[in-house]
């Protein structure tokens, strides 16, 4: 018991000293928190529309009136030459064109239909796609108002119409903040647990002091601890002063379940990810190699774990990797209890999944780090 | 019957093919100076981290403070200092606490470790130096304050792996003068080197070549044995024969 003591002396002395390592601890992981879910949004602003009417009638100022009216768009171009549209969508200044034909408002009047032509720029996938069904949308409303001008309409309906209002639960105001701000909160926990476990062990083997400390009658299971329990409280740390400090007062995000609950999830969670780190430790004999695997580690963490994407979504075997994946359960946990206020019974699961994860990476590592050789 | 502190019996390490010590045998007796050379590559590290419980010999036996190298690692480590060649105390802590560390984890009571360090500062002539960080150092002092560190313990024997790589003559003057104020009050001194004059200073040299024991005696009678004037000359005789590249 003692032994640990001083191990973990010695490791806190050396947190706080090292004038690198400070900064990437505290500051780092905080400002991603206040720029990254205000940078990372789905909803898509600024598509840049070029219209090219053939047409210049009243009905057709409208429209255009209509659209750069909905916020969504900006528009770059307007004229009647269709090159002209299209090379600025090679140039890509423009993500879509609207072209309107010659005549557009006397079909529309007298043959109450017409087309008009959306060219998209599908570089972009999520803009072109986002872009494309707002548009589509304000044409359709566009042309609800043509017809309830024009159309003299029967005293019924003579199509039956099912309208859907929907309400949005969790998250009323489908704030794009609140749904990521958990998720990036539990991926700032990973990346400081595993990569600073991970280098500080493979620094004491760079510099050798791992050899000195092989030779003295330090036992396995103390140098392990000495090792976890200072990252471990430092997670700690920085996870609440990201909850309570820029969740609450940046974005106004107060967990809706338990905070006992929340922390006794990050506690089993820290050790999963800090036996991650300890095990990439124990195959890694340079920081480099240590910070590589970490790094690949860190990639699929990111792109697979339902951060930015939808799982569901994914195909069979994505849903695999991602459910392979400590960091998926953990950000379903963190956005369940602080946005849905989820209890233990809707979590069982996970708890499962996180706490297997824990023993199992922390065994592995465990038997794999050997005082001799 | 002289108590052996070390005794080694065909001790033996392969990696693969490669044999890095093949069956070395000798004994080490209390409060002796015991001089292990060899030209680079002849497998002294090998040997001695054996010894010292950091790697598993492929065959023969040998016991270090009457503990099993197999067996007992976890007890020799306890009754043994060692100083790598590659400086191994933290540089990022102070002189102090490198020393509080280092003792802490041996197990000192902390009423013995105060005073210990305390002494041990006083030797050292570093109470001044004591809140320094060990990084900000001199190598010298860097060296002897490695090998205090590495017998606050005291322990039965201490394995120094070049321990006077690199200093200059005064201060390898100064750490022989430790290490025979530490021979004298009876712990065993496990000591490699390139410099023939430190081999001097032991009471008895092995001389290692291509993972081989092929000398052992005193330095005089070693002397006497080759015709030599010199330990130089003694130790070029028999490293000239060596097929093994320096590594």
């Amino acid at each position: 018991m003692r032994t640990i003591l001083f191990l973990l002396q010695k490791e806190f002395r050396q947190i706080f000293r090292n004038r690198s390592i400070l900064p990437i601890i505290f500051v780092m992981p905080l400002m991603q928190l206040i720029v990254l879910p205000l940078a990372a949004d789905y909803e898509v602003k600024n598509i840049n529309l070029a219209v090219v009417d053939h047409d210049h009638s009243p009905y057709s100022a409208q429209l255009c009136a209509k659209i750069s009216g909905s916020g969504y768009f900006r528009l770059v171009n307007y004229g009647s030459d269709f090159k002209t549209a299209f090379e600025l969508i090679e140039t890509d200044k423009a993500d879509l064109v609207l072209e309107i034909p010659a005549g557009f408002e006397r079909t529309v009047v007298r043959e109450n239909e017409d087309k008009v032509f959306i060219a998209v720029n599908a570089i972009n996938g999520v803009k072109a796609g986002l872009g494309g069904s707002y548009l589509n949308r304000i044409l359709n409303d566009f042309n609800q108002d043509i017809r309830l001008k024009w159309m003299q309409l029967p005293r019924y309906n003579p199509m039956p119409v099912v309208e859907v209002t929907s309400s949005v639960w969790f998250n009323p105001h489908m704030n794009y903040n609140f749904f990521m701000v958990p998720g990036i909160l539990a991926i700032l926990v990973t990346m400081m647990g595993s990569y600073m476990t991970a280098l500080n062990i493979v620094k004491e083997k760079e510099i050798g002091t791992i050899e000195q400390l092989n030779v003295t009658p330090i036992r396995k299971h103390h140098f392990v601890l000495g090792k976890l329990i200072p990252f471990w409280v430092l997670g700690m740390f920085v996870f609440s002063v990201g909850l309570f400090i820029i969740a609450r007062l940046i974005y106004g995000i107060v967990p809706l379940g338990g905070i006992a609950l929340l922390y006794g999830f990050l506690a089993v969670y820290l050790l999963a990810i800090l036996g991650l780190g300890l095990l990439i430790s124990t195959y890694c004999d340079t920081q480099q190699q240590a910070m590589s695997v970490t790094f690949f580690f860190m990639m699929i963490f990111m792109l697979m774990s339902g951060l930015f994407t939808s799982i569901d979504s994914m195909p069979i075997w994505a849903k695999g990797i991602a459910y392979l994946s400590p960091v998926t359960y953990f950000i379903e946990v963190v956005r369940m209890i602080v946005l849905k206020g989820s209890t233990f019974t809707d979590l069982k699961i996970h708890f499962a999944a996180i706490a297997s994860f824990a023993v199992v990476l922390n065994t592995w590592a465990i038997l794999n780090y050997k005082k001799r050789s | 019957m002289i108590p052996y502190v070390i005794k080694a019996d065909k001790l033996t390490k392969q990696f693969g093919d490669f044999v890095a010590t093949n069956q070395i045998s000798f004994e080490v007796s209390k409060g002796e100076i015991f001089g292990f050379l060899g030209a680079n590559g002849a497998g002294k590290t090998t040997a001695m981290r054996m010894l010292c419980g950091l790697l598993t010999p492929t065959s023969g036996a040998a016991t270090v403070a009457g503990f099993d190298v197999y067996k007992q690692t976890e007890q020799i480590k306890r009754n043994i200092g060692y100083m790598s060649q590659k400086f191994s105390l933290y540089e990022d802590l102070t002189v102090l606490e490198n020393i509080r560390f280092y003792g802490g984890i041996y197990g000192l009571p902390a009423r013995e470790l105060k005073a210990e360090s305390e002494s041990l500062l006083e030797k050292l002539g570093l109470q001044e130096q004591s809140k320094k960080l060990v990084g900000s150092l001199p190598l010298g002092w860097k060296q002897k304050l490695s090998f205090s560190v590495a017998i606050l313990h005291r322990p039965q024997v201490v394995f120094l792996d070049e321990p006077t790589g690199g200093v200059d003559p005064v201060v390898r003057r100064q750490f022989w003068d430790l290490i025979y104020d530490a021979a004298e009050n009876g712990i065993t001194i496990f000591v490699t080197t390139h410099y023939m004059d430190e081999a001097e200073y032991c009471n008895r040299v092995s001389i290692m070549v291509d993972g081989c024991i092929e000398a052992l005696d005193t330095p005089g009678g070693l002397k006497t044995q080759f015709k030599a004037a010199t330990m130089d000359e003694v130790f070029y005789q028999l490293a000239r024969g060596a097929k093994r590249q320096a590594d």
